[in-house]
This record gives C-alpha cells, sequence and structure tokens, in this order.
C-alpha cells in the first residue's frame, strides 16, 4: 500500500516554526481484555496545525485520544513532549503540560450553571474565596467568542444537547492550551455553529495552538484540516497533507469502498397518511409563553420518508419528542394511522407502532448498567415474553438479528454498554428501537457520531423498511444527509415549517431556506 | 468494509465470554471480589465454629436462619426498590405496624353496631396485614414517583407515621396472646413462623420462598427487566416504552408486602406483637442489600448476592452473640463490615477502562518516568 509508505516518508522538520511536531505518540498499542483498540499507532501532532483524525466507528479514534490526554495509559509505546518522552498520569498531570480535550460523550455536570461547569476543579481564587464575578465575566467572553448566547447561571440541564456540546467547547477554550483535542465536537451543532467554531480554530491555528480534529462530518473536517490521518481497526493506514487528499481519499482509506447515502426508494406506492400533526404546538419548557413548535402542521405517509432540516433550536427534537409523548402538545393533535394519540402514554405509543430514536444516546438513549443485549432487547420485551415469562433464547435471536442488522461492533451481547465505542452505542439506540418492528419510525439525529459506512447502512434500512411500507422522518443538521433517501425535505425554523421541498432540491436552497429564515 | 466487519463477526464467534471473562490473569482477584459476600460468609463459619463448639450444628443454624428470615425478607423488598435507585426507610415500622395489626386482628374485632365481635380466620389475617403492607408501600411509591418527592424523605416521614401509628393502635402495649381460640377457628399463628416444617423453621421457609419468587420476578419477566432498567437510567427506559412510574410504585408496594410477611413471622416467632418491632431494621435491611453488591444509585444487584448479604450479617451477629462479645463491641463489628463492604463495591463498579488502565500501566511501563 502507497499510504503506509507515506507514512515511513514523511518528513520530519524541526525548530519552532509552525508545522513542528510537538506531541506524537509512538508505536502505541492499547487493549481491553482481548480487544485490541490500537495496535503500535504513530501519530503526530504539529505546532499551529490542524490534524485530523478519520476512521470509522471502533477504529480506535477516541481512545489514541484518550492516550494523549492523560485520561487512560497505553499498553505499550510512549507519548513524546517536544522531543522528551512523557507519561501523563491523569489528565490534570496533561492539562500541566498544556493538553486539553473535549471529549467524544459530553462530560457536563447538568446539576451545576455554565460558569461552574467551565471552571470546575480551576476555580479562580479571590480574596473572599471564589471570584464568580471574574468566572461570569470570563465565560461571557467565552460565550461571546463561540457567538451563543447562554448566560454563565443557566443550568446545563436546561440547555439543549448542542448549546451542551459549545459549553463543552468553551470550557476547553478557557484553559489556553497548546494543544486541543476535539473528539466530534460538532455532532451536535448545525452548520452556522460549526462555522463559528471554524473561526475559532482558525484563530487559535494562528496563536500557534495546535489542534486535533476528529469527525464523522467528512467534508466538513476537510474544510480545516491541515494533516489527516485514517486509522482503520487500531492500525494507522494513511497519512497526507491537506493539498493531496479529497473525499475519495478518505473513504477510500477509511473504509474501502466509496459509499453514497442511497437515494430514495421508488416502486412501491405510498400507502395512507400514517402520522400527521395538525396544528401542534410546544411550549417552551423555561418560558411557557413561547412556543418551540408553533402551530405546524406535517403529515407522513406510509412508505414516505420525510427529512426535517434546521438550526440548533429550530424546534425539531421538541416536535419529535411530542409525537413520541414525552412531551405534550399544548395546542393542536397528532394523529397515527387516523387516531388521535394525544392522551397515549409512551408505551402505548410504541406498541402501535410509533417509536423514537432519541438525540441524547447518553441521556435519552442508553441504560449504562445494563449490557448490549438487554439494551437492544429493552422496547421490545413484549416480543419475547409468553404469559408472565420471557424467553432467553428467543430474547438472544432477537438481540442478535439487532447485532447483525444495524452491524454493531462488539464482542458480543454480553458486553457493558461502556466498552462500545461512540458510534456503536447509536447503532445500539438505533438497533433497539428498529426491533421493535415499527410502523412509524421518528429518528433525531440519527447519524450522530455513526462513520459514513454505518450512515449509509442506517438510510439503507429506512429506505429498505420504507419499501415495506415504514414511515419514516429524520431530522438532521448536516444538507448532504438531507439528500440521501429523503422523499420530501421539510425546513424548519423558530418552530414552523419555513420551506418544503422534493428530493431534487440542491444544497443551496435548503441552506437559504433556514438561514434567511433565522434571520428574519 | 468487509474484512473489518469480517474482524468485528469473528471476534463475536471466538469470544462469547460474557463480562466477568474478560480480564485475562487478573482473574483470582475478580473471583475473590465478586464473590465476597459468599466467602466472607464461609470464613465467618469457620471462625465462629473454631471459637465456639456449639456454632456448627444443624439447630444452630436453623436458628440463626429464622433470624435471618426477618431482615432477609426486608432487604429483598428493598432490593427491589434499590435496584430502582430509590430507598424505602420505612420498612422497619412497617413491619411493626403489620405485626400489631396481626395482633389487633387475632384479638378479635368487636363490631359495635352489631354487638358481635368477629375473629377473622389466620388466612384472612394474613391477607389483611399483606394490604395494609402493601398500602404503606403504596404511598411510598406515589410519593416518590407521581408527587417526586425524594424516596428518602418520603419513606423517611412513612417511618414516622407508621411506628406513631402502630403505637396509637395498642396505646404503646404488646399483644401477647396471638395464638387463637378453637372455638373462633383462628388457631394456627404459629404456623406462620414459630412451627417447624420437615424440621425447618417455617419463618425460614417463607423466605425462601419470597426470594425465589423474587429471583424469578427480576431474571424472567418483563418487570425484572423494568426494575433494572429504571434504576439504570429512567429517562431512556421510559422512552423505550417501559412504565417508569408504575414500575416505581409497584416496588414500594412490594416493599411494604415483604414488611408486612417479616412483621407475620416475626410476631409468630415471638408469638407476641409489640408496636416497638422492628425499629432499625431498615438499616440492617439496607446493609443486607449493599453487602450483597448492590449498587445504591440503582440498576445493579441481585437476589442472591442480597441473600449471602442478609446470612453474613445474622450469622455474623449472631457468632458474636454465642462467643460471648460484647454488644457494643457488635455494634461496631457490624459497622466495620458494611463500611468494608460498600469500598470493595466501589472498586467493582469502578469504570473498567480506570481498572485496567491502572494495572496494565504497572505491567507495561515499569520504568520510563520522565516527567
Ligand atoms: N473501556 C473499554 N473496554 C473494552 N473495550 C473498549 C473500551 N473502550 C473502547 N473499547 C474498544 O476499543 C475499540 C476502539 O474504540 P474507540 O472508542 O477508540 O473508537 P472510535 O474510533 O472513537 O469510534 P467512534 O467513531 O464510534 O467514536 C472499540 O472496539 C471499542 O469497543
Ligand atoms: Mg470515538
Amino acid at each position: 500500500m502507497s499510504s503506509e509508505e507515506s507514512v515511513m516518508e514523511r518528513p520530519t522538520r524541526s525548530g519552532s516554526e509552525t508545522g513542528e511536531v510537538v506531541l506524537s505518540a509512538r508505536n502505541v498499542a492499547k487493549s481491553f481484555g482481548s480487544v485490541h483498540a490500537l495496535k503500535s499507532v504513530n501519530f503526530d501532532i504539529r505546532r499551529g496545525q490542524v490534524t485530523t483524525l478519520f476512521g470509522e466507528n471502533g477504529a480506535g479514534k477516541s481512545t489514541l485520544m484518550k492516550i494523549l490526554s492523560g485520561v487512560i495509559q497505553p499498553s505499550a509505546g510512549e507519548i513524546v513532549l517536544d522531543g522528551e518522552p512523557v507519561r501523563f498520569s491523569s489528565t490534570v498531570d496533561a492539562q500541566r503540560h498544556g493538553i486539553s480535550i473535549i471529549h467524544q460523550e459530553l462530560s457536563l455536570a447538568p446539576n451545576m450553571n455554565v460558569r461552574d461547569n467551565i471552571f470546575m476543579g480551576r476555580e479562580l481564587g479571590g480574596p473572599g474565596g471564589v471570584d464568580y464575578a471574574e468566572e461570569a465575566r470570563e465565560t461571557e467572553r467565552l460565550m461571546a467568542e463561540l457567538d451563543e448566547p447562554i448566560g454563565p447561571l443557566t443550568l446545563v440541564e436546561d440547555l439543549r444537547l448542542g448549546q451542551q456540546q459549545i459549553v463543552e467547547i468553551a470550557r476547553a477554550l478557557s484553559v489556553n492550551s497548546r494543544i486541543l483535542i476535539m473528539d466530534e465536537p460538532t455532532s451536535a451543532l448545525s452548520a452556522s455553529e460549526v462555522e463559528v467554531l471554524f473561526r475559532v480554530i482558525e484563530d487559535l491555528k494562528s496563536r500557534g495552538v495546535s489542534i486535533v480534529y476528529i469527525s464523522h462530518h467528512l467534508e466538513e473536517a476537510l474544510t480545516i484540516t491541515d494533516h489527516a490521518v485514517v486509522l482503520r481497526d487500531g492500525a494507522m493506514t494513511a497519512w497526507a497533507e491537506r493539498s493531496e487528499i479529497d473525499l475519495e481519499w478518505i473513504v477510500r482509506h477509511m473504509v474501502g469502498d466509496n459509499f453514497d447515502l442511497g437515494s430514495p426508494p421508488t416502486g412501491h406506492t405510498m400507502g395512507e397518511v400514517a402520522l400527521s400533526f395538525e396544528n401542534v404546538s410546544v411550549a417552551d419548557v423555561a418560558v411557557p409563553e413561547r412556543s418551540v413548535v408553533d402551530r405546524l402542521s406535517l403529515a407522513v405517509r406510509a412508505g414516505e420518508i420525510v427529512c426535517i432540516y434546521g438550526l440548533m433550536g429550530a424546534g425539531r427534537t421538541e416536535l419529535l419528542e411530542c409525537a413520541a409523548g414525552r412531551v405534550s402538545a399544548s395546542e393542536g393533535r397528532i394523529m397515527l394511522e387516523g387516531e388521535d394519540i394525544s392522551s397515549l402514554s409512551i408505551a402505548e405509543r410504541i406498541e402501535r407502532g410509533l417509536v423514537l430514536v432519541p438525540e441524547d444516546r447518553q441521556r435519552d438513549g442508553l441504560v449504562q448498567t445494563m449490557a448490549v443485549g438487554e439494551n437492544l432487547s429493552l422496547a421490545s420485551i413484549g416480543a419475547f415474553t409468553r404469559g408472565l415469562l420471557t424467553s432467553r433464547g428467543r430474547e438472544q435471536a432477537v438481540i442478535e438479528a439487532s447485532i447483525r442488522n444495524v452491524h454493531i461492533k462488539t464482542d458480543g451481547g454480553a458486553a457493558g454498554i461502556g466498552s462500545l465505542s461512540g458510534g456503536n452505542q447509536q447503532k445500539v439506540v438505533i438497533g433497539k428501537m428498529l426491533a421493535t418492528h415499527p410502523r412509524v419510525v421518528l429518528l433525531d439525529e440519527p447519524s450522530r457520531g455513526i462513520d459514513i459506512g454505518a450512515k449509509a447502512e442506517v438510510f439503507r434500512l429506512l429506505a429498505e423498511g420504507a419499501s415495506n411500507g415504514l414511515a419514516v422522518i429524520y431530522s438532521t443538521s448536516e444538507v448532504g444527509e438531507c439528500l440521501s433517501v429523503a422523499h420530501r425535505i421539510v425546513v424548519m425554523s423558530r418552530g414552523r415549517i419555513s420551506a418544503e421541498f422534493g428530493a431534487d432540491v440542491t444544497r443551496e436552497e435548503i441552506m437559504a431556506a433556514s438561514g434567511e429564515s433565522a434571520e428574519g | 468494509m468487509s474484512d473489518v466487519q469480517q474482524g468485528a463477526s469473528s471476534a463475536n464467534a471466538s469470544s462469547p465470554r460474557s463480562a466477568s471473562g474478560r480480564s485475562g490473569g487478573f482473574d483470582l482477584g475478580r473471583i475473590l471480589l465478586e464473590g465476597r459476600a459468599f466467602f466472607a460468609l464461609i470464613a465467618i463459619i469457620i471462625i465462629f465454629s473454631i471459637l465456639s463448639p456449639v456454632y456448627f450444628s444443624t439447630n444452630n443454624f436453623l436458628t440463626m436462619s429464622s433470624h435471618v428470615a426477618i431482615f432477609g425478607l426486608l432487604s429483598i423488598g428493598m432490593l427491589l426498590v434499590i435496584l430502582t435507585g430509590g430507598i424505602d426507610l420505612s420498612v422497619g415500622s412497617t413491619m411493626g405496624l403489620c405485626g400489631v395489626m396481626a395482633g389487633f386482628l387475632m384479638q378479635g374485632v368487636s363490631v359495635d353496631a352489631f354487638g358481635v365481635t368477629l375473629y377473622p380466620p389466620v388466612w384472612a389475617v394474613v391477607v389483611l396485614t399483606c394490604v395494609l403492607g402493601a398500602f404503606v408501600g403504596m404511598i411510598n411509591g406515589v410519593l416518590v414517583s407521581i408527587f417526586r418527592v425524594p424516596a428518602f424523605v418520603a419513606t423517611l416521614g412513612t417511618l414516622y407515621v407508621a411506628r406513631g401509628a402502630a403505637l396509637l393502635m395498642t396505646d404503646g402495649l404488646t399483644y401477647n396472646n396471638l395464638g387463637g381460640n378453637p372455638e373462633f377457628g383462628n388457631t394456627g399463628f404459629d404456623w406462620l413462623g414459630f412451627n417447624r416444617l420437615f424440621g425447618v423453621p417455617v419463618g425460614v421457609l417463607i423466605f425462601a420462598a419470597v426470594a425465589i419468587a423474587c429471583m424469578f420476578a427480576l431474571n424472567r419477566t418483563p418487570f425484572g427487566r423494568w426494575v433494572y432498567a429504571t434504576g439504570g437510567n429512567a429517562r431512556a427506559a421510559e422512552l423505550s416504552g417501559v412504565p417508569v412510574k408504575r414500575v416505581q410504585v409497584w416496588v414500594y408496594v412490594l416493599s411494604g408486602v415483604c414488611a408486612a410477611i417479616a412483621g407475620l413471622v416475626l410476631s409468630s416467632q415471638l408469638t407476641s406483637a409489640g408496636p416497638t418491632a422492628g425499629t432499625t431494621y431498615e438499616l440492617t435491611a439496607i446493609a443486607g442489600v449493599v453487602i450483597g453488591g448492590a449498587a445504591l444509585t440503582g440498576g445493579r444487584g441481585n437476589v442472591r448476592g442480597t441473600l449471602l448479604g442478609a446470612f453474613v450479617i445474622g450469622f455474623l451477629s449472631d457468632g458474636l452473640v454465642i462467643i460471648g462479645v460484647s454488644s457494643y463491641w457488635q455494634t461496631v463489628f457490624m459497622g466495620a463490615v458494611i463500611v468494608l463492604a460498600v469500598l470493595l463495591n466501589s472498586i467493582q463498579y469502578k469504570p473498567r477502562k480506570k481498572r485496567a488502565a491502572s494495572t496494565e500501566h504497572q505491567k507495561a511501563s515499569p520504568s520510563s518516568g520522565t516527567a
């Protein structure tokens, strides 16, 4: 493989100008019991540059980053900082050396406010204890930099997932580190926030900060990267400078094949209206007078796939949660196959074939104390219960079918949820809901954190379901995903539908519809 | 993609080992840690058998088991509650209240309007007492699940109310005559705990039956799965169609019923029912659950562990009594055992990666420290 050679021949520059290697992993390996997450990886981080790490789910990206930031220790190999071998005994130790990390899974304390989260563990001392005023000022400055109007005293649990991600970013920025590792920082952000983040990254670069960036949004990552590294199955398979790479290069090295996200399934006749929203409003939890979803009407037919595109805070999550029964509508009604379901519980809606794949897998999707298999079968217990008892054999069949169908990379159904990579955890949440054999499936950002292979797989599953009469609504903040299997693309903005397109729409039209109305 | 997928699936096929089998050369430590309650029990039996000649005998084991049965029953109800992430501080009082209720019913209920006294048969006493236990549990459950009162506070309140009710019912006195009268057809209370069946105290048999039923419910019914899911992550469970609120009410109801059964067994064993019976038993019950490896944060634990925990406590405290250790020292020992158990729990539930990392880092890099 020519890419292997390019790894060997890579130039090693020195001197303290931009591009000098500041931190590197040498022959780093890591195993968790019998799982070899990393096999002798070499990885360099260069001063003032962005190094992007690509790889499919479970390739070992997060593991490598955790090793570089002192969260875990390597089983073998060493870390070299400024030419000196070092060992980080903890994240605090790594932070002292100027390295900080934004974790893939958010690590905020939901019961505390934004200010206290940002300064957690590094509280600014003042004459009379903690200097809260200074902390609040600094928080406000960071939020202004990130262009996100979140007050320093807002509780983190009141924030949307994307906003939490921004707080997480702000916390990493507040440390003023020289090496900043970002493990899928944008998975819950939409285009405009990503743009702001990229401006911040450019600014950091010009100040000599080195950045490692991980994302499954390949095109987006390509716009800021200076170098790309591809990991596959725990080994580095390719390395190249920005000028040498394009999307096709990444995909080829990541998964070996080119994937496209499919096209709307055709050839089947669409059925009756399966799910319809009629003038539905949902009140804001914090400000009940305000509606996050504002008299919205939308219908999806059996066999149809509808994509909802919108910026963060457009009300997509609330709309879907309302349909699933998590929040109740303040106005209007929701009809499932011609029947008003407003008074049904979540369980009853699932029984009637309406399921939701939630956005935040840690909070709403997974039971962390249960094994992979138990998580997968949780929503379809009825399918393997006879009388009072559950049947082990039938449950095992359900679990194995799910693992196969959504391609979960796991040690088996008995493995703990925490041993799965982020993307594979997401697949567990999707697999769990699809195992209930739904008639209408709502997916809130289903591709969050999954690699393009898996993304294509999920969309293929949806398309296949649709041709068998499944009604699908999925939300996304990546335009590319609108233009895949959806028959219809609905753009939401401020709780309303601002535009509706057929499958032949262009990216620009979609972006314009969401952006324009966000301004006006 | 294909080779990667194959790699994953062959890993599946070749290692169907469960979570416990993954730590390679570190197994002995893990076995000791996971089976700690069991080994503790063995150690307790060996030590006391050496220290006292009367300890190791069938009869003594049966006697000790009938003591274990009382708070063991409470522990099993408590386990259900703790698995959902709650706690039930009211079980000791509920047990006392139910015992008194049973005693009261055994004395006959005089219905003033007709000028007669009704003597309910023992089965009716059992049913009514269990209904009372369930009622107290339901109050707890409704407070916790629907009114969102923190479990600690809600059940602390019921603890006081139930105890007060028991004292009010009896004016602080004890019912001593529970034998019933053949004329009234209400004999047989002895069969709830005092008597022996095939040489085994009935109380122990009841305890075993409840334990098996609970084990079955947790492992083989949807309800059991719901209990674990609710305790692990209630939000996710709810979105997966688990009736979280109903599950919460039910575990408190079952805990109340277990307390009622324990109250019946205890009054039968003692042949008397006093309003202060079961004081501080809620703490013993919690200790049993915790020693058995359950996590107070919910979602982890099982009946087997809880049984072992209950036996560890019972056999230890009875052993201390038998070898004549002063009751002050007994208290100190109990406390130490509980803390030790929780200490081991936190080692066991530490995120796997951290433990794996620290052992590996000792193995892999004994030198190379240049920070
Ligand atoms: N604590 C752990 N115990 C056991 N296995 C683990 C653990 N952490 C990670 N792994 C395994 O290591 C491999 C690499 O995981 P990692 O999280 O680094 O993947 P990733 O490249 O970040 O994937 P993703 O894109 O899905 O986030 C996976 O197969 C995962 O199952
Ligand atoms: Mg990851």
